[in-house]
């Protein structure tokens, strides 16, 4: 499933004196299996473009195309649940969605809102559990119970219950201990690599969308100022710098490595890579 | 919720802005007593013409009052037909059964739409021109007399300066809850009064429990900082009375003066 943004534009409060830009005449295509990754300087409008994703906001003008709806400013609010459940949305710190009694209900509300029956619901939770790497013994205990980092895992583990397509992430991975990070961005790893799932994830961890995305999309002030594959968005590190961005440490640390004497052919954006590129360099045998 | 005008503030930097605020409250509240002294089309006009003096002054565009009268306009429009309706007295102009429209009628309808009008007008450049917090302080400060038969006035002012410094946060919280649940598949404010009732569960747990957070991690922030209450504290912001303050109080009294030689 695609989604793809036709000169999309959004102001926040539209007619009234307060209004305030939000997107400006973005064109893009996010594609069906891709992993997105869609960086830029807080304020730069990702979170709502994000929100257009399921139609939670619509364009003031332009076309978002979802799957074969078309979301366009005169779009009504009616008849978007089937939308919704495609496009799953893990929320910046998404723990605050959390209110059902127990953990299980929690993560069934998702699907039973979308016509789950409650067995099945209630069966998905006690999968998802397991997926988002908790015991099961957790599923009868109060959310509120938990600790920041589980509250986390139960809402994202709400989401996935959906069985959605495309997998929206904002900043997934915010306030979690370094473990915990990278045991999440693993599992969307995983969950993209062997069940196909599209992934778009808002982050300022460059180094995530160096191990992680095949594209990446920039914005600046609303607009979308650059995109293409991490290898390309990396390339340029004072553009980069430019927009108060920067780049992920394998890449940095190339970067001065370079001013050193090194040469890249084209700069390493994991360190697997610059090993690879640093071996013969100085001196090395090949490390296969 | 974000089409409400009253309530808001626009940053500004004109004579009603640098006003005090004890100076502004105290007057919006004796402003839309004296409404009450106007009782015929002099006296009307003249407060008309002094509330648009006023509104010129603050360098506010005309339009933002204007909107903040639009959602009050079917109480207003109740209000005035009511009055049309039943008032009677002077020239009948239109009868039917106990409906009547007369001169009085008439007359008395127009002045209850101008008396609402000036009062949201007067009240919607109070809050338009004056940050909340300085109104906060500018209540603890009118409140203090009050210390002497025991009212916690510093205590009360706290509160409130806490809570008119949360309603944003909260209004953002609202809102981002909402999409969350949204995105989960919740239908906010459809289906019949049962269903939306129950919608509203996965918004307002969520956002108690955040409340009983921040109020835990402020208090817990507040301490650490050694805060200890009571009303041996020093204030930041410091209130004073300047010269535009004594203008606007002999204005106020001018007016009041005027009133009373132009009302019936």
């Amino acid at each position: 499933m695609d989604i793809t943004f036709d000169h999309v534009s959004f102001a926040y409060q539209a007619g009234t004196p307060f209004a305030g830009d939000g997107l400006k005449d973005i064109s893009t295509t996010i594609k069906g299996g891709d992993y997105t990754a869609i960086i830029g300087h807080t304020g730069s409008g990702k979170s709502t473009l994000l929100q257009h994703l399921n139609a939670l906001l619509k364009p003031t003008s332009g076309t978002v195309t979802i799957g074969d709806r078309q979301i366009t400013p005169e779009t009504n609010n009616k008849n978007l649940k089937p939308l919704r459940q495609k496009v799953g949305m893990v929320f910046q710190f998404a723990e605050n969605q959390l209110f059902e009694q127990t953990v299980e209900r929690d993560i069934a509300f998702g699907p039973m809102n979308f016509g789950v029956p409650e067995k099945d619901a209630k069966a998905l939770a006690a999968q998802m559990v397991k997926l988002v790497g908790l015991p099961d013994d957790i599923l009868q205990q109060s959310p509120f119970d938990l600790s920041g980092g589980q509250m986390r895992r139960v809402a994202i583990a709400g989401v996935l219950a959906m069985q959605p397509e495309i997998l929206v992430l904002d900043e997934p991975t915010a306030g979690l201990d370094p473990a915990g990070r990278l045991e999440m961005m693993t599992m969307f790893k995983k969950l993209h690599d062997e069940q196909g799932l599209t992934i778009v994830l808002v982050t300022h961890q460059m180094d995530d969308v160096a191990d992680y995305a095949d594209r990446v999309l920039v914005m600046e002030h609303g607009a979308l100022v650059r995109q293409g594959t991490p290898r390309e968005i990396f390339a340029d590190p004072d553009w980069l710098r430019q927009k108060q961005l920067g780049l992920p440490k394998t890449t940095a640390f190339a970067e001065r490595l370079q001013k050193l004497g090194f040469t890249f052919d084209q700069m390493p954006l994991t360190a697997s890579e610059l090993a690879d590129d640093l071996m013969p360099q100085i001196g090395g045998g090949d490390l296969g | 919720m974000d089409k409400l005008i009253l309530g808001r503030y626009i940053p500004g930097d004109s004579m009603v802005h640098r006003l005090d605020p004890r100076t502004k409250l105290m007057a919006s509240f004796y402003y839309i007593a004296i409404i009450f002294l106007a009782n015929n089309w002099q006296s009307y006009l003249l407060m008309f013409v002094a509330t648009m003096v006023m509104i010129m002054l603050s360098k506010v565009k005309l339009s933002f009052f204007l909107r903040g009268v639009r959602p009050m306009i079917w109480l207003i429009m109740f209000t005035v037909a009511l009055q049309i309706f039943f008032t009677k007295g002077g020239h009948t102009y239109w009868s039917w059964g106990w409906l009547a429209i007369t001169q009085f009628g008439l007359t008395n309808g127009a002045f209850i739409f101008m008396r609402f009008v000036l009062i949201i007008f007067i009240s919607t450049l109070l809050t338009l021109t004056t940050q909340p917090l300085s109104l906060a302080d500018a209540v603890e400060s009118l409140l203090k007399p009050l210390r002497v038969i025991h009212v916690p006035v510093t205590e009360l002012a706290l509160v409130l300066q806490i809570a008119l410094r949360f309603v944003p946060t909260l209004m953002d919280q609202t809102t981002k809850i909402m999409n969350a649940q949204r995105a989960r598949g919740v239908d906010f404010g459809t289906g019949n009064l049962f269903q939306q009732m129950k919608a509203v569960v996965p918004l307002l747990i969520p956002l108690f429990v955040d409340s009983f957070g921040i109020a835990e991690d402020l208090a817990t922030a507040m301490d650490a900082r050694g805060y200890q209450g009571g009303d041996n504290r020093t204030k930041y912001r410091v209130l004073k009375y300047h010269r535009s303050d004594v203008t606007a109080a002999v204005v106020m009294a001018a007016l009041t003066g005027l009133l009373v030689f132009l009302r019936a």
